[in-house]
């Protein structure tokens, strides 16, 4: 049998059911990959449960440095006997199985393609360890311990890590090791290790990964830094999957961080609210008053916040939301990944609404966007949505570290203070003084008989009175219309990278591909892998709405453009079809919306099948088969 | 309704201490129907921040959408105010306050704002007990869409459109004491006697402060068969009148001893229950409940100050809030660094 074999170049995937600790221990596994300098991209793939239904955890491990999924599993680690049958199925012809073997395999579980690793997990912690409780976590721990022996991980790294995460908890520490040296000394015993997929991290081929000492971390992690560093002192929220951990690490390190020394008070406040209308209404008050505020939600969250969006849009309030993204509508797969509130924040709530958003990549770009949003809020007087998803925003990511200008200055927008209102001649709130569409504003309390004005989702004239007036309403909503143009010079432009050399192409088309967020990693891959095949596409990554001039630009100059996102209507296509002054037939979707993030592989399949390249020419790059 | 307001003041028109005029705490002209209680209630609201003399700009006033929430516009022009979305007025009050602990905040909303669409809302407003004044302009009726019936109306009373509610009526007074609220209220638009020092003991209170005040709706709800109406709540008032003093003024009191209860709120104020009414003790809230429900058994409103807590932590505290406003903490305060960064990358390799 030919046996898939790679060196730093593989996926693994483990198969648990959840509620029974195997996440830490396949993170355990994960770290200790990006400890040794190899570039590693772990995912959670879980459902909406607590306990006892099917989980998984998929380790990429990548020398080039792809972060994004590659699509396809080498080797299966699996512990579910619920979804055993179609994990073994999904694996790679020459690819390998491990799994416990306590119990016989049944026989229609034999596949001759594969190469099977049994190791009864179950039998050694019975005969170990006493308690039951460490004889159900413990089993994963011993399949990372055999895992490190047949890929060749540090088990040093391994035993530092498992030192590290029970500082203070001492008695945890030598129960894990032993585990952890059991699996190892299990699979050198009764294995050929190393397998022919392995770690060898004297030979990794990711400079840029090295050199930027990279960090792992998820971008709701980051998103909430960014929170704390960019000035945010007000956090309304409700709980919901992906995004409650963003206000969970915001609160850890508030308390952390944010604590007056002399009297032990807090400079934050955290309001779990009664539901998102009320998480948003907090964020409006707040930032009403000239606090910075913000709340974090996802899709049923983001439906609900739409009233409030149309206000602050039209009472022009600053207001952050920080949208992480899962599969709608409705419910939907809420533990799923996907790109599919785009227009739904893009035109969030009734009437002519539109809002700026941000397209975060990375758990940087995660800390540093937050930041940001904060001050385009506050200087476009208007919502600001960061639009991060759950494969970002719940999973590890290699990342280059955070970074902090310390000479940073908040960007608090147009506000009159006291001292202002007494030296301007005349104010209205909605003059539009400075002619782009952006008008002073001054905070509750200000001053003694200066600056107060009536903030409202009326209709009103430039001195803030109401008014039901036709040409009054026009020019205000005019108004706000160039203050969105001007919010083209403020947000962040995209990104676009020289295209990659190709000797001979294989077509005369001008390619081009757009795409945004967690898209980003495994099309950059796609379109290399394309590259090397004779297709040359030139990229354009979007980080911000309402679109930059040049991606205008970006379709002009190309004969066929593909707009590369995860949800089922192309909503970034018909976002850009909307605002941009472009032929829709120039606009080609590549498309996934399964709820798992998509692949290089299923990028590099549709762009194939756009141009009609026969799929018999291509020779798949990974995994390479011996 | 009104299209213009004099600007023309008494040149001797009486002064509070800081040197104002009742005047100075005006608003714009209001918008409302001729003899709407509403307006009673704007006006109570101006006299009362005038007799406590609150500098108007300390005042940020907030309401929903409705009749009762167009209010703020006419009074305390001076003031910042925020007219929200129908329903959500309590979370923006939430935010607000938690924003700038130092701002006194006073919420107008009205019984299809409260009692309907913002009933979830309000709920947890009293829950978190915000530091507010929070006003209910209750004539149980939807004015700006033309009379339909509120979830406050009571059972039987009958609309301008002769149809008999067939709904038990909301009570917003023994829910908010039922719900913790620290302070609960109850008074009539046309009782200013007692209206006014109420509003004015609501503001003095630390905590949140209800006060659901019978409007009566002139257009849609003041006929015959009407429970709201002018009529019939004046003959069925059991009010408890009460007298509100501020700490500065206590000197001047000329109450006896023994002719009135007295309550001592936490800044020094003092409330004055007169013992004529009836035999009533506001610090108990089965009391409270047992005179409410009585008093809507026998068909009469009970007005006055029904339940007070003067122990009662606001949410500043329970949120262990710094003593500065948050929103005018700077950079030095919120922002950790480059420093503690790098350390944080450290612990993320």
């Amino acid at each position: 049998m030919k046996q898939i074999k790679g060196i730093n170049d593989f996926v693994v995937k483990f198969a648990n059911v959840n509620g029974t600790g195997s996440a830490s221990a396949n993170h355990l596994f994960a770290k200790a990959i990006f400890r040794m300098g190899v570039p590693v991209s772990p995912r959670n793939i879980f459902p909406s449960n607590i306990q006892g239904l099917p989980t998984w955890y998929e380790v990429r491990v990548s020398a080039k440095g792809y972060l994004g999924r590659r699509g396809g599993v080498d080797l299966m680690l699996c512990v579910n006997p619920q979804t055993m049958e179609d994990d073994i199925a999904s694996i790679a012809p020459g690819g390998y199985f491990v799994y416990d073997s306590t119990r016989p395999l049944a026989p229609h579980l034999k596949r001759d393609d594969i190469s099977y690793f049994g190791i009864p997990l179950t039998a050694m912690c019975m005969r170990e360890f006493k308690v039951a409780r460490l004889q159900q976590l413990l089993k994963n721990v011993v399949y990372v311990g055999a895992l490190a022996a047949l890929l060749d991980v540090d088990f040093s790294i391994l035993k530092d890590l498992l030192n590290d995460q029970f500082k203070g908890k001492e008695k945890l520490i030598l129960p894990n090791v032993h585990a952890l040296e059991m699996g190892y000394q299990f699979a050198q015993d009764n294995f050929s290790c190393p397998l022919p997929i392995r770690l060898d991290s004297s030979v990794i081929d990711a400079p840029h990964i090295r050199e930027s000492k990279h960090i792992l971390m998820n971008g709701n992690t980051a998103a909430a830094l960014g929170a704390i560093y960019g000035g945010a002192t007000v956090a309304a929220w409700y709980p919901i999957t992906p995004s409650t951990s963003v206000v969970d690490a915001f609160s850890k390190y508030a308390e952390r961080m944010r604590i007056d020394a002399g009297t032990g008070k807090r400079n934050f406040a955290i309001i779990q609210a009664e539901d998102e209308l009320a998480a948003m209404g907090i964020v409006v008050g707040a930032s009403w008053n000239g606090a910075r505020a913000f709340t974090a939600t996802s899709g049923p969250g983001l439906s609900l916040m739409s009233e409030f969006l149309g206000l602050a849009y039209f009472a022009e309030l600053p207001v952050v939301l920080i949208d992480v993204q899962r599969s709608g509508p409705s419910t939907g797969m809420p533990t799923r990944s996907q790109q599919s509130d785009i227009l739904a924040a893009a035109y969030a709530s009734h009437g002519d609404t539109k809002h700026v958003l941000l397209f975060p990549a990375t758990p940087r770009e995660c800390f540093d966007m937050t930041v940001q949003a904060f001050d385009l809020a506050e200087q476009l007087q208007t919502p600001v949505i960061m639009m991060s998803d759950l494969d970002l925003g719940m999973n590890d990511w290699m990342s280059p570290p955070l970074e902090w200008d310390d000479d940073y200055e908040m960007s608090r927008g147009k506000v009159l203070d006291a001292e202002a209102l007494d030296e301007a001649e005349s104010w209205g709130r909605y003059q539009d003084v400075d002619g782009d569409g952006i008008c002073y504003r001054t905070l509750p309390g200000a001053h003694p008989d200066k600056g107060a004005f009536f903030t409202r989702g009326s209709s009103k004239n430039e001195m803030a009175i109401y008014s039901e007036k036709g040409e009054d309403y026009v020019r205000n909503v005019d108004r706000l219309l160039r203050k969105f143009e001007t919010a083209k010079s403020y947000v962040p432009e995209p990104k676009v990278h020289d295209p990659i050399p190709v000797k001979k192409p294989k077509t005369k088309l001008k390619l081009g591909a757009l795409f945004f967020g967690t898209s980003a990693s495994p099309s950059y891959e796609a379109v290399e892998i394309l590259a090397e095949e004779g297709y040359p596409i030139d990229v354009m990554r979007i980080r911000a709405f309402p679109f930059h001039k040049r991606l205008d630009a970006f379709v002009h100059d190309h004969d066929m453009v593909f707009v590369i996102e995860q949800n089922r209507d192309g909503q970034m296509r018909q976002l850009i079809m909307n605002e941009c002054h472009i032929a829709p037939d120039k606009l080609t979707s590549v498309l996934n919306y399964s709820g798992t993030p998509i692949t290089a592989r299923t990028i590099a399949r549709q762009i194939r099948q756009a141009l009609n390249v026969d799929s018999a020419d291509i020779v798949e790059l990974h995994p390479e088969i011996a | 309704m009104s299209y213009y307001k004099p600007k023309f003041q008494h040149p001797k028109l009486p002064k509070n201490e800081l040197g104002y005029t009742v005047a100075d705490y005006d608003g714009a002209v209001s918008t409302l129907c001729a003899g709407c209680g509403h307006d009673s209630i704007s006006g109570a609201i101006r006299n009362a921040c005038f007799l406590s003399a609150i500098p108007p700009h300390r005042i940020a006033k907030l309401s929903g959408i409705g009749c009762s929430s167009k209010m703020p516009t006419y009074f305390l022009g001076k003031s910042h105010g925020f007219n929200s979305v129908h329903g959500r007025m309590p979370s923006v009050a939430t935010g607000a306050s938690v924003a700038n602990r130092d701002l006194i905040y006073l919420g107008v909303s009205g019984d299809g704002d409260t009692a309907s669409i913002g009933m979830g809302q309000f709920v947890h407003l009293i829950r978190r007990n915000v530091n507010m004044t929070y006003i209910v302009a209750n004539n149980g009726c939807y004015g700006l869409t033309k009379g339909q019936d509120s979830a406050t109306a009571d059972l039987g009373s009958v609309g301008k459109y002769g149809v008999k509610n067939p709904f038990d009526g909301i009570d917003l007074a023994s829910l908010a004491v039922l719900q913790g609220a620290s302070f609960v209220a109850r008074s009539f638009s046309g009782d200013k006697e007692q209206l006014e020092p109420l509003i004015r003991a609501a503001m003095a209170h630390r905590g949140f402060a209800f006060i659901d005040v019978v409007s009566p709706c002139v257009t849609f709800a003041n006929n015959v068969g009407s429970t709201r109406s002018y009529a019939a709540t004046r003959d069925n008032l059991d009010a408890m009148p009460i007298d509100f003093v501020p700490m500065r003024e206590e000197i001047r009191t000329q109450y006896k001893e023994g002719s009135s209860q007295t309550v001592t709120l936490h800044d020094g104020s003092i409330i004055h229950l007169h013992k004529a009414s009836r035999k009533y003790k506001p610090d108990s809230r089965e009391d409270a409940l047992m005179a409410l429900q009585t008093a809507n058994r026998t068909g009469k409103v009970l007005t006055g100050l029904l339940y007070l807590d003067t122990d009662s932590q606001d949410l500043n505290h329970t949120l262990a809030l710094a003593t500065k406003p948050l929103n005018s903490l700077g950079k030095d305060e919120l922002c950790p660094g480059s420093r503690v960064l790098k350390s944080i990358n450290e612990g993320l390799r």
